[in-house]
This record gives structure tokens, sequence and C-alpha cells, in this order.
């Protein structure tokens, strides 16, 4: 089944085009990734999505509804994760998960959510006092506990430090196959370590899909084998570099002086992509 | 983790979602929580009108002839409409601020939320704390300005009715006047000056109401508070006190027909203009 279809999605914002004739389908449970340099309108889109914003034209379905005129039982089979939240100071974690807890009809036991997220340690802690990555896990766990079918990540790991990213990293693959997950990043590591497949946006347009090993044609993308004639370096580049191996290995009578062979790296090929795009 | 258990639990019947009242009244109490909890916002915030009343009521201390009112009863009636204002009007269009500008109501509108549950909530918020002020005004002005508590059955109604219609009145415009702030920090700038103009020019900074301009008295009359302080009064003063009213009469009629027209236009007013994204989401 369908989580997410979009067709030929437009956003634009004054004169400032924020998503442009965007379509991507994401299937039931699936862990999607959105990943896009900043202001590339990765929110943009999740805001439409999640039913926040209005779309300028195209086509979205979201759980089989459009969002723009979803209700509230469709609302109850979606979790949001927003960017930037400060809400409820005053209130406890426990207190706040619990509360939110009695929105829905079925939801996960509030405890066992803040279990989940790693917060029972603070439990009776004031919403006040959290860490920034704390109040992301809180963030989380008011994502989830409504048990959803399909959970929103708005940027979730922006300004962690790289022991709390892989942290929350864990959390996000415990949820993986109860729940469709769409995550936006700008972290290409992040996007290769969670999604099964990844959307590389930029100004606006999709400019490729696919698995993070396949993501721009990488897979096949020719290769290039590098070698030391005597002493001067030698390269050619083949969509068939085992073939040439071959042909020098041959030559060389077996061993091949300095031989390396390297295909473009998720970094080249996502630079290549976002770079392609005229801004 | 419970991955194969969370999937194997997942419910295949939907099932009824929660009630807007049960949801509302579970806002009502966390609303509560809250604000109780800003310790020093509530104590100065309880505070402010019974201090008024104690200044004002210690500063001005003549009587009006022939009626053996002092000056003081008429602030300690009419402050009651002041404090109701304070907590609905100011309270409400502050918090309210404040939550477009936390994310707070961004975060609403992601869950499954009835519209009318967060009012229920705000309902049950502004209650409470509107009854507690007037308490504290009732106790400053009987124990220390010669208050008369109403004395018969109707006057207590008087003053029931002219509750709950103010109440009603000024929170719905605090709602709306919430949409004017761009921001936490300005709000309560913004909340605060139609708050101290309505106060002077409603009568209950100034008494009698009379010695105000024609001009300031007719805007005042736009306004709900100084028919919840002219109904305040008529619960609580001497009918001879009618003389120092702008028509001369407590016009009961007309205070709540024009606290119930500004309880429906309020309502219009906050189902055109609520906004649940700050001005800074764009």
């Amino acid at each position: 089944m369908t989580a997410i279809e979009v067709h030929n999605l437009h956003k634009t914002y004054g004169a400032h085009p924020a998503v442009n004739d965007l379509s991507v389908t994401i299937e039931d449970g699936e862990v999607f990734a959105l990943l896009g340099p900043n202001g590339a309108g990765k929110t943009t889109t999740v805001e439409i999505l999640t039913g926040h914003r209005r779309r300028d034209s195209g086509r979205v379905e979201v759980l089989g509804q459009d969002p723009q005129k979803a209700d509230l039982g469709w609302r109850i089979q979606i979790g949001v994760v927003l960017q930037e939240v400060r809400d409820a100071g005053q209130l406890t974690v426990a207190e706040v998960v619990r509360h939110y807890a009695r929105y829905y009809p079925s939801p996960y036991q509030p405890d066992d959510v803040i279990a989940r997220v790693g917060l029972s340690d603070s439990a009776g802690v004031r919403l006040l006092a959290l860490s920034g990555g704390q109040r992301r896990r809180l963030d989380v766990a008011l994502g989830i506990v409504g048990r959803p079918r399909l959970l929103f990540l708005d940027e979730p790991t922006t300004g962690f430090d790289p022991e709390a990213r892989r942290q929350f990293w864990e959390i996000i693959r415990t949820l993986r196959g109860d729940t469709t997950i769409l995550l936006t990043t700008h972290y290409l590591d992040e996007a290769e370590a969670l999604a099964d497949r990844v959307g590389v946006i930029s100004a606006g347009r999709l400019v490729a899909t696919g698995a993070p090993a396949e993501l721009g044609g990488r897979a096949d993308a020719p290769a290039e084998v590098r070698w030391l004639d005597g002493t001067i370096p030698r390269t050619v580049t083949t969509a068939d570099p085992a073939g040439a191996i071959a042909e020098l290995s041959r030559r060389y009578g077996g061993t091949v002086p300095g031989l390396v062979v390297a295909r473009p790296s998720l970094e080249d090929t996502y630079l290549d992509l976002i770079g392609d795009v005229p801004s | 983790m419970s991955t194969t258990v969370a999937t194997a639990s997942r419910p295949t019947v939907a099932t009824r979602p929660p009630s807007a009242l049960r949801i509302g009244l579970s806002r009502g109490l966390l609303e509560l929580k809250m604000f109780f909890r800003e310790r020093d916002a509530v104590v100065f915030m309880f505070a402010l009108p019974p201090t008024l009343l104690a200044l004002l009521g210690t500063i001005f201390t003549e009587s009006f002839q022939g009626t053996g009112v002092s000056a003081s009863q008429v602030f300690a009636a009419s402050m009651i409409a002041g404090g109701i204002a304070s907590t609905t009007f100011v309270n409400l269009g502050i918090w309210i601020a404040a939550e477009r500008d936390d994310g707070t109501l961004r975060r609403l509108r992601s869950v499954p939320m009835p519209p009318s549950a967060y009012l229920i909530g705000k309902i049950v918020l502004v209650v409470v704390t509107s009854v507690a002020e007037v308490a504290v005004l009732l106790a400053v002005g009987v124990g220390f300005f010669d208050l008369q508590l109403p004395a018969t059955a109707q006057r207590w109604f008087t003053f029931g009715w002219v509750f709950v219609l103010a109440t009603i009145s000024c929170s719905l415009l605090g709602i709306a006047v919430s949409n004017l702030a761009r921001s936490a920090r300005s709000a309560p700038a913004v909340v605060n000056l139609p708050f101290l103009v309505l106060e002077f020019i409603s009568g209950v900074f100034i008494i009698p109401i009379t010695v105000l301009p024609n001009l300031l008295l007719s805007v005042g009359a736009l306004f709900p508070l100084k028919w919840a302080a002219q109904g305040f009064r008529s619960a609580f003063l001497p009918d001879s006190m009618t003389v120092h009213e702008a028509a001369g009469a407590w016009e009961h009629g007309r205070i709540a027909l024009i606290l119930g027209a500004w309880c429906l236009g309020g309502l219009l007013l906050c189902l055109k203009t609520f906004r649940w994204r700050g001005r800074r989401d764009r």
C-alpha cells in the first residue's frame, strides 16, 4: 500500500518558489529521507503533507486523504515531530506524554514511550530543565505516543553532537516496521544510516530518488581505475572496472602496481546532484 | 526493543476517538497546572487589581452626598470588573500570544485535537482564575473598604449574570487581541494599552463615571468593561447611587444586551481571526 503520493506539488512564497514540481511516492513501512541543504524546501514539503500549510497546486494524498481536507480520524494515524517547539516549560516529561496520550483512541503506554526514547530517568523533570537533545527525544515521544501509522520527523538531529545523533538514530531504528517514516535532514550520513530510500531535494525540486547505495546512478557510474606504470600514474575511467583490471593483470603478469579502484562517494554524488540545479 | 510486540498489538478495528469534552477538561487541568506553576506571574497578576483597589480606596475617601456611600465602596464594586478583565482579557491575550510563539499551537495542530477542546481548556482556566480573583477582591473590599455583599437574592442574581457575561465577552476579546501581538515578548505591551485605557474610561479608575468628558464616555460605552463595572455597582451599591451613573439608572437591560452582543461578536471575531501559526512562521 502507498502511504504518501505527491504529484507535481508547487508552493511559492511571494516570488520565491519553495517547492517546484515535486513528485514522490512513499510505500507503507518505508523509511524515506528527504535530503537537501537548508532552504531547499524540506520543511515546506513536510508542512504541506501534514496539513499545516496549503499548497498552490499539485495532488497530494497522505494515507489516502488530502491533508488540506483531512479530519481528526486521519490525524490520529499521523505523528509529527516539528522543529523549534519550546512549549509547556512548567510541566514534567511524564505529565506531557500522559496528556498527549489522551488525544488518541489507542495510544502506547506513556511510560513505555518515555522508556523507548530514553527519558525514564528524566520523567519527573520539567521541560524547561531539559537539554536540547532531551527536548528532541520528548518531541519524538509525543510524535509516537498515539501509535501512528506514519511519522514525520523534520530535521530531528540538527544541532546534536555526534554521540547524541547516534543515540537518536537508535531510537528511530526501533520504530522501523511499525511505522512509515518520512524524515528530513541535511546530513548525508543520517540519510544513509536510517533511510531505505533517499530523495535529494534542491531549490524545491526533487533531483534524484533511490536507495542510498544507488543514488544518482552511483552503483553503475563509471569507476576510476588507477595504477602505476613504472613511476608514472595512469588512470582509466570505465564502466567495466573488472575487465580493465583483468586486462592490466595480464599485461603485468599478475599483480598490478599501485592499483586503486574508486567509485564516486555518496558525498560526491550528493554534491553533484544539488550543484546541478540552477538557483 | 519490542518491535514485534508493538506490531502485533496494532488495533485492527477503528476505535472511537476521545470526545472533545474529555480532551478539553484534560487540557483545562493542564492549563491550570502550567498557570499556577508560574509562581511569580500568578502572584503579581492576582495582586494587581486588589493593589489598585487598596491605593484608590485609600487615596479617595470622601462620600457621595446623600447616599452614605464612600468612594472606596464604589471602587471596590467597579474593580471586580477590572479584575475579571485582567484574568480574561489580559491573561488570555498574553498567554495565547505566547502559545503561538513557543510552538504550543503548532503542536496542537499536529495532534487530533478538536478546536472546541482547546476552547474548553481555556474556559476552565478562565473560570477558575476569575472566581479566585473575584474572591480576593471581595475579601479586600469587604475587609478594608466597607463593601457590603449583596443583601438580596435578586442582587446576587445580578452579580451572577454580570459575572458570566463579563467573563465570556472579555475572554473572547482576549483571544482576539492575542492575534495582534507578533511575539510573546510584545504581547504584554500590546494587551496592556487597550486594557489601561478602558480602565480609565469605563468607570473603574475614575469615579463617578459622570466626571468623564462625553467623548471618552461614549468610547468607553462601546466596550464591555464599562457595562460590567456598572453591573457590579448595581449589585453592590444602593439604588440611590444611580444618580452617579451616566444614564441616571442601572440599565440592566442595556447591560445584558451589550455584554451579550459582545459575547456573540467576540465569538465571531475569534472564529474569523484566530491563527494557529505565529507571524514569524510566515
